[in-house]
């Protein structure tokens, strides 16, 4: 229903044929796209209320009310029993990982973004076409060798054995967004600098990082989300439960407190607080950088 | 590398060394090594002893791959079913200029925030027959055990998918419809297109290379359901979800066979690869080089 409607949504923006804001116009067909967008909402809300209001029931409001009835009597037990188990080290472990990811990654992938749109030559031209290529590559299927690898390099059940292999998977989506900004620096403004005597690298720091800094931070917190929320390289990768980062203690908690859905889904909601946060701070860089980075 | 002259253009090569390094390292080297593995057998402990076909023989004889490709066949394709049509129109939607769709495309955000565990935990919680929303809303028809059912499985596991990802998408459609020039649609009005036939003669074309961005990295992201599924169903019940990615982490990790494993993973990635050329190709070949950068 909304499939039909919805478009006539948008061609009345952009036509501006919206009746002029009389009451008569909110009756018109817009009706039906605004209806599609409601119901999904309303399918995107319904699990994250239910979630946030079941890791505020006690075990008694739990079992007894309705499951979509706001509980009776709040209560923060839950998530005195998920922190007192050990989740701030899953958080640590899991910021550890994150920075340990996302800061080299787009340190060395601002540096190749800069040498694929302003240099030339073989080696550079091979290294982003691997680049692209390497967005095409299922990280699953490389999952073996790399297991392989870090046992033989005795990193096994170590932080930096989730941290290694992040990075290089974020390096080509990184470079591609980066290099898209980084075409639209005006050549003028390097010439310049070069008639001022400025080396490459000095141009790289100086002007084109602070010229494409929304496209830094917009692929600094899209890799963060993807390595904060990594579940296959810390399952195959690590085992201890020091080791563990909080996707994994989710899945932990889960057989741990297996009749405790509310300490569980109390986890759910602790884990995901810090990129809500992030979000919160960050969303008008994010989704334009995004919107920008895939449209180009 | 030669040593360039002072007054040479652009960056020398070092630049994009660490960069290539680390992909050589972690993620070419892995895609070699995944082929020699699957000549091997390993039990992931042992030494590796040349196999010849063995692991092949292994990995293609069992009845589960043939499940396992049909399952991530149908998982893919049903996603792309869904998801397209309702990202393309969400995104069309919040593409307007009115506050509450812009306040609507932040809610619809939200999932994106959710770990793929984090999901899978709170659907399971949602969908238990008697916990969940079932009772909740007072509607028997939602108390099915839903994971518990072969028949109903495989659609939960696709209706999860695209709770995740469809916000994704929506972001990438409704960028696209912004690109697009208002002219197009005064023109058009000025011709007396209705607003679907503007829809069908003016978006949907216009969005052609968003629609190939968008559903080559759905495409790409269905042989990365993985965790998604593995927490939320474990594969089961029976082999019902059990797609080839969680094929091949129960056949190398669990069952102790790396070698027929790597050769799942091998498939993996010429699905994988292949799948992205196909729909490079759709968007035509002098765009090819664009379109790979828009996936």
């Amino acid at each position: 229903m909304a499939l039909v409607a919805e478009p006539t949504q948008d061609t009345a923006r952009q036509t501006g044929a919206r009746p002029q804001g009389k009451p008569v116009g909110r009756t018109s067909p817009n009706l039906l796209g605004g209806l599609g967008g409601w119901v999904w909402l309303a399918l995107i809300i319904l699990p994250v209320y239910y979630v946030i209001i079941t890791s505020l029931k006690n075990q008694a409001g739990f079992f007894g009310s309705n499951p979509l009835a706001p509980p009776t009597e709040p209560t923060l037990a839950n998530y005195r029993t998920v922190l007192e188990a050990d989740f701030v080290r899953y958080f640590v472990n899991s910021v550890v990982v994150t920075l340990g990811s996302v800061i080299p990654a787009v340190i060395v992938s601002f540096m190749a973004a800069y040498a694929v749109v302003r240099g030339s030559g073989r080696i550079i031209g091979s290294a982003h076409t691997l680049f692209l290529m390497g967005l095409a590559i299922p990280l699953q299927a490389t999952i073996i060798p790399i297991y392989f690898m870090i046992t033989k390099a005795q990193l096994y059940d170590t932080l930096l054995a989730l941290i290694l292999p992040s990075i290089a998977f974020a390096i080509p989506i990184s470079v591609l967004i980066l290099s898209n900004f980084l075409r639209d620096v005006p050549r003028e403004l390097f010439e310049s600098m070069r008639l001022d005597g400025c080396s490459e690298f000095t141009m790289m720091w100086r002007l084109a990082l602070p010229l494409v800094r929304p496209a830094v931070v917009t692929i600094a917190i899209y890799n963060a989300l993807h390595v904060w929320n990594g579940f296959l390289f810390p399952l195959i990768l690590t085992q201890s439960p020091d080791k563990r980062v909080l996707p994994l203690s989710l899945w932990a908690f889960q057989d741990e407190f297996s009749v405790n859905i509310p300490a569980v889904l109390a986890a759910v909601v602790l884990s995901t607080l810090p990129l809500v946060v992030l979000y919160v701070l960050a969303r008008r860089q994010l989704v334009s950088g995004l919107t920008a980075g895939f449209n180009k | 590398m030669k040593v360039r002259g002072a007054r040479a253009e652009g960056p020398s090569a070092w630049m994009v060394v660490p960069a290539l390094a680390f992909f050589l390292v972690f993620a070419v080297l892995p895609l070699l090594g995944v082929v020699f593995l699957s000549f091997t057998n390993w039990n992931g402990l042992g030494a590796i002893t040349w196999a010849g076909l063995e692991s092949w023989q292994t990995a293609l004889t069992d009845s589960v791959t043939m499940n396992a490709l049909i399952v991530t066949l149908k998982i893919m394709v049903y996603s792309l079913v869904v998801q397209v049509p309702i990202s393309l129109l969400l995104g069309v939607f919040t593409a307007g200029t009115q506050r509450y769709r812009a306040v609507l495309a932040v809610l619809y955000f939200v999932p994106l925030l959710l770990s793929s565990a984090a999901v899978a935990i709170a659907f399971k919680a949602l969908l238990d027959p008697n916990l969940g929303m079932g009772p909740g809303l007072g509607l028997p028809f939602l108390a099915q055990n839903w994971l518990g059912s072969a028949d109903l499985v495989l659609f939960v596991v696709i209706f999860v998918i695209a709770w995740q990802f469809v916000p994704f998408h929506t972001l990438i459609y409704q960028g696209g419809v912004r690109q697009i020039p208002a002219s197009f649609y005064e023109a058009a009005q000025i011709d007396g297109a209705g607003r679907i036939q503007q829809f069908f003669h003016i978006t949907l074309p216009q969005l052609k290379y968003t629609i190939i961005t968008s559903s080559t990295l759905m495409v790409l992201g269905s042989l990365a359901y993985f965790d998604l599924i593995f927490v939320l169903t474990a594969g089961g019940p029976g082999y019902a979800t059990r797609l080839l990615p969680l094929h091949m982490y129960l056949t190398g990790f669990r069952a102790n066979d790396m070698g027929a494993a790597s050769a799942l993973g091998v498939i993996l990635v010429v699905i994988g690869l292949g799948l992205a050329l196909v729909l490079q190709r759709l968007g035509g070949k002098n765009r090819s080089s664009s379109q790979l950068e828009g996936a």
